[in-house]
């Protein structure tokens, strides 16, 4: 099976029942993607694939095969951080930060889709993400730095 | 049992033994060695221990060390561990304040019962008022240790010397250098006594808004939690767990999951589970896995408030307090012209913690490494060196900061289990607790019901006061009002679920019941609740953090009516003050509740990092929304029946409501915790904020578990 995991390509051999989550972490050693639910009810196994978020705790495996996976770890280009990553740091978006790569990354993923999000389409997008340190505030925060950094044109 | 609040414990013995200085270089290399002893009642607070020796023979009054290598680098040693309190940034900034040296060359190794001093463990707010200082008197030490150095080696007078940024300055000559040349060939070891700390109002870096030390690393997924941890032909393993609470195993049917390859099979009396070479096999294996158990009838949450009153501890134990009778509750009621009897109820409450509960076990010679996350690094280690009867000098428990714990982290089943397996397997094995596990086989913060009586007099003034809590435990029992009469007892019971302490502990529960009975005076005697509870409050700062979050809030200002209605609460936990204003909104009667707009004001001496408090205040105001609005265990006959995220509520972004923190900042007192006490408040207030609104006085958390207010919930009785 072939895996595009942050634009490496892997050929792996694995029962097409795997959930991606696992794989990642436990074949690939990409482990900023967490295990929290495993029924993806709250988010911090949340991946990119084709740039839209997914719960990979409930997706096999063979679902993804050959598709364009985004994980945490792929995120920050050259060693410069994405927008947002940097937005989570200003605002201090995270108290014990499990599940700020799934937050991040459902981030993302809405910034791709909708641009110029409002505030209700930042709480929308995110509901299915839990933060239990109770950070909601900050990270909508950040989504709006993130959305103001990234319409000033520094990130492509 | 009900975890015993530990900073209740009374003083221990004040020996200092000498060190293993041996040990210690051998452990850290040359340089300099600062170690520190803990001080007065911190002792008893922070060690926990009447002996001064365990296995390892390191004192247990031992508080913290700092070392400075050769090559410079500074490394402070302490037990305490993270879990999302951001204890590694305040840590760090509070010896780079005395150290003068930046924060990013200061490294804080914590929580690794090999490296780090003895601690009890990181709850009850205590790493900000006893740990802090302690590293800050080690900072100052090290400072002034270096200045001696460099006075020695250009032979001048040390007072033209001074640590500026990380580097020895002579200011004479202008010429400075590194720490790693001044410790270069040094053994040297001192030992840390009384140094003079730098006051609060002369703080540079403690007191500001540091970012987070590794906050690059948890947005880059490059932070290893104990889940992520992996060791080299690691296996995956798993306890397959009992069908109800206290069942006996009574047969074992393995020929199924036999035939899958690659398993180990462990059972060991009641105790069965697998390891497997990876997740989708260790899942197949324990469904494989056809066990029959057997258990008794057990009690179920629909009988629980009964159940509690009707079963007092067997044992006292830990938690329980006798309470004499202060002044006359006859006289009291006597002289009231109204008098209320009002019961609450608090439902058991899972602290969900993002990261369930994970271990890494790995045995070599003997000796076991166990990485997991948990609160009692040592406290584990204990555990694991009575599980396998080994001396706790060959068990290691290192915690990675850890994806938070709200008080849920105590125990160390998980590292016993990984242990367990790994011992079997003869591998390192990794167990990640489901989330179903988190839910049922953790423990839960105590249910409760509590009874007050109370009598006042027209004029708004309290003369009797009677509080009885049965189970949830005595934090933050006693009234901060001013009652010449009363009687306030906690009254420990047989828990049907197992519980243990959570963020705040039993503070909840006693604010929820005490601030909504001081609404309900109010309401029968026609008294504005804010001017009724200063009428009975003399406390200056509690006073003080009344008045600033009732100003900011614009209290009065606005009459409610049927769709919005504001409340407000006020209590002294854990050294910091705290008073909520809530608003809520009920589109039309009897539709949802939501919040609207929460202030709090809050106050816990000299803030030591304004924007963490900050984040800490937010943190607890939204954690308790989900106790005050929806969350509840829901169970039967040993089971729990909605363990998953899908069927318990967890607040989320669409529970949010305007926050609006005041921290008030007091230079000239200590700095207390803060990550528990701001969480009080906000169920009172927004109870007494229905109130206003829907005209329901509703005595039992969660309030509104399907979103509505209505007659039944309001009259939950015991």
């Amino acid at each position: 099976m072939e895996l595009v995991v942050n634009q490496t390509h892997y050929r792996l051999q694995l029962d097409p029942n795997s959930l991606l989550l696992w794989v990642l972490r436990d074949e690939l050693e990409l482990t900023g993607s967490k295990y929290g639910c495993g029924e993806g009810h709250c988010g911090a196994c949340t991946v990119l694939i084709d740039g839209a978020p997914v719960r990979s705790c409930i997706t096999p495996v063979s679902k993804v095969a050959g598709k364009d996976i985004t994980t945490i770890e792929g995120l920050a280009q050259n060693g410069r951080l994405h927008p947002l990553q940097e937005a989570f740091i200003q605002a201090d978006a995270m108290q014990c930060g499990y599940c700020t790569p799934g937050m991040i990354l459902s981030g993302v993923g809405l910034l791709k889709k909708t641009p110029h999000p409002s505030e209700p389409e930042i709480r929308r997008a995110l509901e299915g993400n839990v933060c239990r340190c109770g950070t909601y505030p900050r990270i909508v925060a950040a989504m709006q730095m993130a959305e103001k950094a990234m319409n000033g044109g520094q990130h492509a | 049992m009900l975890e015993f609040e530990r900073y209740e414990l009374s003083t221990g013995p004040a020996y200092r033994f000498d060190l293993e200085r041996r040990d210690l270089f051998k452990l850290l290399g040359g340089g300099l060695l600062f170690v520190l002893f803990f001080d007065g009642e911190a002792i008893a607070q922070e060690s926990g221990r009447t002996q001064g020796f365990r296995a390892d023979a390191r004192p247990a009054e031992l508080a913290a060390w700092l070392h400075i290598a050769e090559d410079g680098t500074v490394t402070i040693y302490t037990g305490k561990v993270e879990v999302g309190q951001n204890a590694r940034t305040a840590l760090t900034q509070a010896v780079a304040e005395e150290l003068h040296a930046p924060i990013n060359s200061i490294k804080l190794v914590m929580g690794d019962t090999d490296l780090t001093p003895y601690d009890m463990g990181t709850f009850g707010s205590r790493t900000t008022p006893t740990m802090a200082p302690q590293l800050k008197k080690v900072g100052a030490a090290a400072r002034e240790t270096l200045i001696d150095l460099a006075a020695g080696k250009w032979k001048v007078d040390r007072k033209s010397i001074s640590v500026v940024d990380g580097k020895v300055k002579n200011s004479a000559t202008g010429e400075a250098i590194g720490f790693g040349e001044l410790t270069h060939g040094q053994k040297l070891m001192k030992t840390v006594d009384g140094a003079t700390v730098t006051p609060a109002d002369k703080w540079t870096l403690a007191g500001t808004s540091v970012t987070k030390v590794n906050a690059r690393e948890i947005v880059t997924g490059a932070h290893r939690y104990t889940t992520d941890i992996a060791r080299p032909g690691m296996l995956f393993g798993r306890v397959l767990r009992p069908s109800a609470f206290n069942a006996k195993l009574e047969s074992l049917d393995t020929k199924k999951a036999s035939s899958i390859p690659g398993l180990v099979i462990v059972h060991d009396g009641d105790f069965v589970g697998v390891t497997a070479p990876d997740e989708l096999t260790l899942s197949n294996a324990i469904t494989a896995l056809i066990p029959i158990w057997k258990s008794d009838a057990q009690p179920s949450s629909k009988d629980l408030f009964a159940y509690l009153k009707s079963h007092p501890a067997q044992s006292r134990g830990g938690g329980g307090r006798p309470s004499p009778e202060q002044g006359s509750l006859q006289k009291g009621l006597e002289s009231s012209d109204h008098k209320l009897d009002s019961t609450y109820t608090v439902a058991y409450i899972a602290h969900t913690p993002l990261e369930p509960r994970a271990a890494v076990a790995d045995w070599n010679n003997g000796k076991v490494t166990v990485w997991t996350g948990t609160q009692r690094p040592f406290g584990v280690r204990s555990e694991l060196a009575e599980a396998f009867k080994i001396p706790e000098d060959r068990v290691r428990v290192i915690v990675p900061d850890t994806g938070s714990g709200y008080g849920g982290k105590h125990t160390g089943e998980v590292a016993i289990e990984a242990a367990r397996l790994a011992q079997a397997a003869k591998k390192p094995v990794k167990v990640i607790w489901t989330r179903e596990e988190e839910f049922t086989w953790a423990y839960f913060r105590p249910a409760g019901v509590i009874d007050i009586r109370s009598g006042a007099t027209k004029d708004g003034l309290i003369t009797a006061w009677e509080f009885h809590n049965y189970n949830s435990g005595p934090s933050g029992i006693e009234t901060p009002y001013d009652i010449v009469n009363h009687k306030i007892e906690f009254h420990p019971t047989d828990s049907p679920l197992r519980q243990g302490s959570y963020r705040g502990l039993a503070a909840t529960a006693n604010h929820f019941a005490r601030e909504s009975h001081m609404d309900e005076i109010a309401a029968a005697l026609s008294m504005d609740p804010l001017e009724f509870r200063l009428k009975n409050l003399k406390d200056e700062r509690l006073r003080a953090v009344l008045q600033a979050a009732s100003a900011k809030f614009g209290w009065g200002k606005i009459k409610p009516d049927a769709t919005r209605g504001f409340g407000l609460a006020c209590g002294v936990e854990k050294g910091g003050y705290v008073a909520t204003c809530a608003e809520i909104s009920i589109s039309q009667p009897g539709s949802k509740v939501k919040i609207e707009r929460v202030v709090t004001a809050f106050e816990c001496g000299a803030i030591v990092n304004p924007e963490h408090l900050k984040n800490q205040v937010e943190g607890s105001v939204i954690q308790g929304i989900g106790g005050a609005l929806f969350e509840a265990i829901e169970f039967e006959n040993g089971h729990i029946l909605n363990p998953h995220v899908g069927k318990y509520r967890l607040p989320r972004f669409s529970d949010v409501p305007v926050l609006e923190t005041i921290l008030l900042d007091r230079k000239n007192l200590p700095s207390a915790g803060a990550g528990e006490t701001p969480i009080v408040g906000l169920a009172p207030a927004v109870g007494n904020a229905i109130y206003q609104a829907a005209g329901i006085r509703i005595r039992a958390l969660p309030m509104v578990p399907n979103g509505v207010p209505n007659q039944v919930q309001s009259t939950a009785k015991a």
